[in-house]
This record gives C-alpha cells, sequence and structure tokens, in this order.
C-alpha cells in the first residue's frame, strides 16, 4: 500500500480535507471531554450511604395540635407504626436521612487544646477540628436504617435526651480516623466548645444527607437524641417488595392515630425514590451528555460518509482507469480505507491536544478534575473505528466501479 | 433575480436528495439543540423586573461576632438591624421579608389543611415589586403597624381552597390564627424568585432551587411572626438558637431588606445611610465590623450566580453541537457545488459574473437553512417539552416565545450562510475553460 498517491490525491482537496481533519479533532476533544464528565457523575451518583436502602421508607408528618405533647404523640405514632404487618422495625428522626438535603453541621474537635488552635487560627482548617452532618434519633435507629456497627455499642436508654446536648455519640469510622489519626478513637471525648462528648460506638458508613466533596462526605455523627419540633420524619425498615404497601398502610395507620395531622404525599417515600430524586439532576445531565455524545459522533460520521461518496463519484474515472491497469477491487478498497485512516489521523492527533485544551477551559470553569490521559488514545481508537465503519459503503462502492468505466467517457 | 435563484437551488437540491437531507438534518439537529438551551439560558438569565431593577437595591450590614466572616456581610439581616433599617424609611420604598412554612386551611371549605410557604412581608412588597392583583388589594401600612391579621393569597390558593372565586373578605386559618383574606394575586411567576435569592456561592451551581413559585401566603411582617412563631427560617445562626423558629433575640441572620431608591443620588445617601447606622452600632458594641453591602438587584443575581452551572454547561455543549453540524455542512456543501463544475462554467462562460454565481450558491445555502430552521423549531419544541417533563423548578416556565422564534429561524438562516460561504466562494473561483473542456 503506497502512501504517496494518497497524499498527491488529498493535496488537490486540501480544503475539504482540512474540513474534515478539524471536524474529526473537535468531535474528539468534545467527546473525550464528554465521557469524562459521564465518568464523573456516575461515580458520583454511585455513593454508598451505608444504609440498607432498599428496606427503608419514610414518612415525614407534621401539624402538632397546639398543647399536644410531642414526645408522647411520636411513642404513641410509632407503637402504631411497629403495628403495621411488613414493618421490621420503625424510628423517627427530626429530618435528616442520608440524601436528602436537609443537613445540620456544627463544629467540634478532638480535643480542647484542638479547639483552641482552631480558635487561634480563625478557621477550621488545620486544627484537627471538622464539621460533621449530626443525625439524631429515637432508639432503634442503627437497626432501623442497617448501620452496621464496627466497634462499641448502641445507645442505651439512658443516652437518649430530649432537649440540651447528649453526653455521647457513635460516629462514622472516616470521621473517626480524621479525628484521632493512629489512636482507638472509642472512649475519646470530643469537645464542642462548652460539653465533652464521648465516643461510644463506630458505625461504618453513613454518608452526609447534603455531600459537598469525597473528602468530607462521611464525616456524620449519630446523638442519641429524640427528635422535638413540630415535623417528624418516621422511618421504617422492611422488606424490600413490601415497602409501597408498608408505606400505605402507615400513613392509614398514622391519619388514624391522629387525623389532623399534615402528611404531605410527596414525602411518602421509599429511600430508593429519596436517592433517586437526589440524583434526578446528575441522571438528567448523564443523559443529556450521552445523546450529545453519539449525536456527535453520529454527525461526524456522515460527515466523512458524505464527502466519501462524493469523492468516490468525482473519482469515477479515475478508479475504472486503476482499475483497468490492472488494480484489483481490494487495492481500491483499500485505497480509500487509507485515505480516511489518514484524515482521522491528523485529526485525532489535533484532537487530543484539543481535549486537554478543552478539559482545561472546563476545569476553570465548573467542577470538573483533569482528564486521566487514557481516555485519549482510546477516543482516537473509537474515531478510527467510526471512520472505517462510515467509510466502508462508499468504498465499498468504489471497489464496484467497473474497469469499462474507463473506456467511456463520463 | 432572486426568486430565480430561489428555483435553481430548489431544483438543485431535488437533484441530490439523501445529501440535501443529510445537510438538513444537521442544520435541524443542530438548531433544536443549541435554541431549546437557548431558550433556558434566555429564561433562567433574564431581569425579572425590567425597566425597574436598577432601582431595587438589598442593603446589608454584618452583625456577626469579630472574624466570624471572611468577606462581606452574610446574605441576610439580624432581626434587630432589619426592623431598625426598615423604620427609618430612608428609601421611597422599603420591604421586610421572612420565610416560613404554615399550615394553612379555610373554613367550610371541605380540603384538608395543608402545609405552605409564607412571605412574612410589609406593604410596600407589593408595589415595588409590581405585583399582579386578581381581586382586592396589599394591605396598607397601617396593618403593617397594627400587627394586622390580614392576608394575600397566591392565585393557585384561591382555586385550591375557594375555586378561584373572589375571596376577598373570606377567613384563611392560619397555624392556629383566623386572619382575614384583603388580596388574591393574578398569575405572577418572577424568573428567578429574585426576592428571596440568597446563598448562591455556596450552592456549588446548583441553583435551580431559585426559580421556584412565588410564596402562596403573604403576611403583614410583624402579624406573621406572632402567627407562626416558631417556623421561621433562618439564613445561618453564630450561636446557639435556644428559641427555633422563634429568632427575633437569637444570634441569626434571617430577616431580608428590599429598598427601592429612585436616583443614583438617593441610592449613594442610602449607602452612606447604612454606614453611619453600621458605625453607630459598633459605637454602641452590638457590632464588630462595620462592613456594609448595597447591590441592587441585577448585581444581586450575579452575585449569586442564579443560572445553574448544568444549564450553562448544556448551552456550551449545544453549541460545540452546532459548530459540528456547520462543519459537516460545509463540507457537503463544498462536495455539492464543486461537483456542479461543469454547470457553473457554463453560466460563467455565458457571462454570469463570480458574484453572480457567489449569490447563486448562497442562496442555495439560505434555502439549506431555511428548511433546517423548519426542522429546528419543531426540534425545539420537542426539546423544550422535554425540559417541561422535568422535575425542576423552572420547568413550567420553558415556552418558546416569539422572540425566540425569530432567534431559532436567524440563528438556522446565518449559520447555513456562514456555513455557504466557503464553499460558494470556491464555486464561484471556477475557471470556465477548464470546465468546459471535461464536459
Amino acid at each position: 500500500m503506497q502512501i504517496r498517491p494518497i497524499l498527491s490525491t488529498l493535496r488537490h482537496h486540501k480544503l475539504t480535507a482540512l474540513l474534515l481533519t478539524l471536524q474529526v479533532a473537535f468531535t474528539c476533544a468534545i467527546v473525550c471531554n464528554v465521557v469524562f464528565m459521564v465518568a464523573q457523575r456516575v461515580q458520583r451518583i454511585s455513593v454508598p450511604t451505608g444504609i440498607a436502602e432498599d428496606e427503608v421508607s419514610a414518612i415525614h408528618s407534621t401539624g402538632i395540635e397546639k398543647g399536644e405533647n410531642a414526645q408522647a404523640r411520636q411513642t404513641a405514632d410509632l407503637a402504631a407504626l411497629r403495628a403495621v404487618p411488613g414493618v421490621r422495625s420503625a424510628a423517627a428522626v427530626s429530618y435528616s436521612l442520608p440524601l436528602d438535603r436537609s443537613e445540620s453541621s456544627s463544629g467540634i474537635c478532638p480535643s480542647k487544646q484542638a479547639l483552641d488552635r482552631a480558635m487561634q487560627l480563625n478557621t477550621i482548617e488545620g486544627s484537627g477540628c471538622v464539621e460533621p452532618a449530626g443525625y439524631d434519633g429515637t432508639p432503634g435507629l442503627l437497626a432501623t436504617l442497617g448501620l452496621h456497627l464496627v466497634a462499641g455499642r448502641d445507645f442505651l436508654p439512658d443516652d437518649y435526651v430530649s432537649e440540651g446536648k447528649p453526653a455521647v455519640a457513635i460516629v462514622t469510622r472516616a470521621l473517626a480516623q480524621k479525628m484521632y489519626p493512629g489512636q482507638p478513637a472509642l472512649g475519646q471525648s470530643m469537645y464542642d466548645g462548652d460539653h465533652f462528648i464521648r465516643i461510644v460506638g463506630i458505625v461504618d458508613t453513613l454518608l452526609r444527607p447534603a455531600p459537598r466533596k469525597p473528602g468530607l462526605d462521611g464525616d456524620s455523627i449519630i446523638w442519641p437524641q429524640r427528635p422535638e419540633g413540630p415535623g417528624v420524619l418516621y422511618v421504617l425498615r422492611s422488606a424490600p417488595r413490601d415497602r409501597q404497601r408498608v408505606l400505605g398502610a402507615a400513613v392509614a395507620a398514622l391519619l388514624k392515630a391522629n387525623p389532623n395531622r399534615i402528611i404531605n404525599p410527596g414525602q411518602v417515600q421509599t429511600y430508593t425514590e429519596i436517592r433517586r430524586a437526589y440524583f434526578q439532576r446528575d441522571t438528567t445531565m448523564i443523559g443529556l451528555l450521552i445523546a450529545s455524545a453519539l449525536g456527535l459522533l453520529f454527525v461526524t460520521a456522515l460527515g466523512i460518509a458524505g464527502l466519501a461518496n462524493f469523492w468516490v463519484q468525482q473519482r469515477r474515472r479515475s478508479i475504472g482507469i486503476r482499475r483497468a491497469i490492472g488494480a484489483t477491487r481490494s487495492d481500491i478498497l483499500r485505497y480509500f480505507q487509507a485515505e480516511n485512516f489518514l484524515i482521522v489521523s491528523a485529526g485525532v492527533l489535533l484532537g487530543t491536544l484539543l481535549a486537554v485544551a478543552l478539559n482545561l477551559l472546563l476545569m476553570s470553569h465548573y467542577e470538573l478534575l483533569r482528564l486521566p490521559l487514557w481516555y485519549l488514545p482510546v477516543g482516537a481508537l473509537a474515531l478510527w473505528v467510526l471512520g472505517q465503519l462510515s467509510v466502508l459503503a462508499p468504498a465499498l462502492r468504489a471497489a464496484a466501479v467497473p474497469p469499462v468505466v474507463a473506456t467511456r467517457s463520463v | 433575480m432572486f426568486t430565480y435563484y430561489f428555483d435553481l437551488a430548489l431544483r438543485s437540491l431535488k437533484r441530490n436528495k439523501v445529501l440535501t437531507a443529510l445537510m438538513v438534518l444537521a442544520i435541524a439537529v443542530g438548531i433544536g439543540a443549541s435554541m431549546t438551551t437557548l431558550t433556558v439560558m434566555h429564561l433562567l438569565s433574564g431581569d425579572p423586573l425590567p425597566g425597574r431593577s436598577g432601582h431595587i437595591y438589598y442593603p446589608q450590614v454584618d452583625a456577626t461576632p469579630a472574624g466570624y466572616t471572611k468577606g462581606g456581610p452574610l446574605d441576610m439581616l439580624d432581626y434587630r438591624s432589619a426592623v431598625d433599617l426598615w423604620s427609618a424609611r430612608r428609601a421611597d420604598r422599603q420591604a421586610l421579608i421572612a420565610g416560613s412554612d404554615v399550615k394553612v386551611s379555610a373554613p367550610g371549605s371541605n380540603q384538608p389543611p395543608v402545609m405552605r410557604p409564607m412571605l412574612a412581608t410589609t406593604a410596600d412588597f407589593f408595589p415595588m415589586f409590581d405585583v399582579p392583583f386578581r381581586y382586592g388589594s396589599s394591605w396598607t401600612t397601617a396593618d403593617d403597624a397594627a400587627r394586622a391579621r390580614v392576608a394575600v393569597i397566591s392565585a393557585s390558593l384561591n382555586d385550591r381552597l375557594f375555586g378561584g372565586r373572589n375571596s376577598v373578605g373570606r377567613t384563611l386559618h392560619l397555624k392556629d390564627s383566623d386572619v382575614r383574606i384583603v388580596g388574591v394575586l393574578d398569575a405572577w411567576r418572577p424568573s428567578p424568585l429574585f426576592y428571596d435569592v440568597r446563598g448562591g456561592r455556596f450552592a456549588q451551581g446548583q441553583t435551580a432551587g431559585f426559580y421556584g413559585k412565588p410564596e402562596d401566603v403573604f403576611m403583614p411582617f410583624f402579624g406573621a411572626l406572632e402567627v407562626n412563631a416558631g417556623n421561621f427560617w433562618q439564613f445561618t445562626c453564630w450561636g446557639k438558637v435556644t428559641t427555633p423558629g422563634r429568632l427575633q433575640n437569637q444570634p441569626c441572620v434571617w430577616v431580608g431588606l428590599w429598598v427601592q431608591l429612585e436616583s443614583a443620588s438617593r441610592a449613594a445617601d442610602y449607602r452612606a445611610f447604612i454606614a453611619s447606622y453600621a458605625r453607630e452600632q459598633k459605637a454602641l458594641g452590638r457590632f464588630a465590623e462595620t462592613r456594609v453591602r448595597m447591590m441592587h438587584l441585577m448585581q444581586w443575581l450575579d452575585f449569586n450566580h442564579v443560572v445553574p452551572s448544568d444549564v450553562k454547561l448544556q448551552t456550551w455543549l449545544a453549541f460545540a453541537f452546532l459548530a459540528i453540524c456547520l462543519f459537516n455542512t460545509i463540507g457537503l456543501l463544498l462536495a455539492k457545488f464543486l461537483r456542479r463544475g461543469g454547470e457553473i462554467g457554463v453560466r460563467r462562460a455565458l457571462g454570469a459574473s463570480r458574484r453572480a454565481v457567489f449569490a447563486q450558491c448562497l442562496v442555495e445555502a439560505g434555502v439549506v437553512g431555511l428548511v433546517g430552521g423548519i426542522g429546528g423549531w419543531l426540534l425545539t419544541l420537542a426539546g423544550l417539552w422535554l425540559v417541561r417533563r422535568q422535575p425542576v423548578e423552572y420547568a413550567d416556565m420553558a415556552h418558546l416565545d416569539l422572540g425566540m422564534f425569530g432567534v431559532t429561524f436567524a440563528l438556522a438562516i446565518a449559520a447555513s450562510l456562514l456555513a455557504g460561504v466557503l464553499p460558494a466562494l470556491r464555486a464561484s473561483r471556477v475557471t470556465p475553460a477548464l470546465q468546459l473542456k471535461t464536459l
């Protein structure tokens, strides 16, 4: 296969060849970055929460009547919920579940010295202090959420308070390691500015209600604190397939216990729905990004095929002559394939540079990480395959040109 | 001449249907994608109060302890500063705002009670923001002072509770109190919900929430604080909150103040006023900082990065897509025109000028653009229909208005002409003699 005749032919079609090269280059740059964005978003939406996601459902209830005792109401409600067939356990929290956005966080330090250091620095960074997300709930919360206790114990009935600060807490493993690196966190006393809080248990994973960035998302703390205030979120655990039925029966049971409460139908959800709602934007974007990447590839394939078609028609006569003087069908076929390979290669070369440039541009405007370099050869390969596939039909048509064409005038 | 070229263009396009279809498709898809995102961008980045946004300001002072915040004041005011500034009445109009959810029912209506967002505000809110009324009107400044139990409700709440009839004078049950309805709003959907925009710089680009619907219940500020005590939302607090939802004496910022200042000199005076207020409060020992900030509405929206970053990304993506589609069209047009070298050679030999050939080719490109524009318009309608089905706050507003309809065709034709320039230029350079020889 000789490259030289192809190059000299392309020299006659500088402009069209250049256009095609640029199109391939831009497509390569954009598609590499789009695929990378999809990968990042997929990683984001598959973050583990640490709870038994397919067994948990939640109901938000509000509107305690004037003069009613909120604690007594909760206890009665929980008893009614536990009586619903299929409910394995139930707990009440004030509002927070992982990924439901309502987060309450406050600063906490591994020791009093760390707090002084933070005060001195006038920032939490570098002091050892952290800002974990706080979860509260009634007894039985760990079992209801299906949290995995890796050290220590669950709360005892005496640990619970309704008002004021509890004296003990359970933290996540990520938080424990961050606050007490290289030493056992269990039994340590954290300091929040005016109270010492002892760590009595460590759970494996518990994601924040509103994740920010990977390094901070696992920092959660559970307080033995019963929810107070007019609204409360009831959390139920049941077999995955029972969840819809259990939710319906639970709402009925709650309304029977107190018909004046307000249950917003939008806040009667299985955890799967809560998670889906949280990542709705990301799933939409993933869909859009994939659609646009496919669209781009399709348009580029059309462009390649369209131009190749045109070139074949234009060169019918010269193909005929080549065939007449001895070129085989596969020679002609390979000629067009090689030509396409050359153009796509030039485009890909330029495209990888553009991809890196585009990535740098996106990094400065959006929260995008650096494009891993292995995306580039994969992108190049994809475009080579695409180019060969789209040139195949016109090239086959060229190969089918009979030698007799050479003897006819157009 | 133009009609003749138009006729020629149609004939030429009919000759190679597949190639024409490819070009039209490319333009249509590119236009459809970019117009969908452009319409959403237009919707999200527009001026919510055209003509008056330049006179609306958001003054801020800083009541936090020393060293608590870096940079400027927090996004809202503490109760005392807000009420002090408001009662001074130094602006042409001034309105306090604070948000909460309230339990709403109507005696005599068979609807169960619901939680609805309520805005506690003052009488100037309605004229200042040009809020349209369907029935009744706003309350008066006297009602503000008297902590009157009156309310203005949204059209949708009126539809739900009173079947859309004139409910002025009827009673609304809010939490544990009865209030009298004095006004019902007409359809009102500012985009974004500008007076509730705050905290955007902490939202990491997820700002679709700024485009929600206005509150369903509006009540005089001080009356509302009593009626719905315990449910008010704070923006943030710098100390322990002892009475959540009752924030008057708490170390929290939770009240917004909007003012209308009719001229630049009035605005300068007001700036001086809040600065002197901050100095005075520092002298009294209540403030640690004398920092103040006062932006006008559009600056404030910009400061809060109201347009969600996903939407911006989508717009860039769509235009990149359009660019690739254009590349495609350039290539295909080039192929098409050069193939007609013989025909063009004959025209040139018969006396057509280069300019005439160029014009003819551009008309052909324009026709492709026009047809592509129709396809693009249909695809834009489909795209916006998809946007409306998304569970985002601004979904219900995504419609193609007349202006954007015009932009669709302008963009399609401009894009195709742009794509046509290079191929037309090449076609007009065809040397007649050479082409005639090969015929």
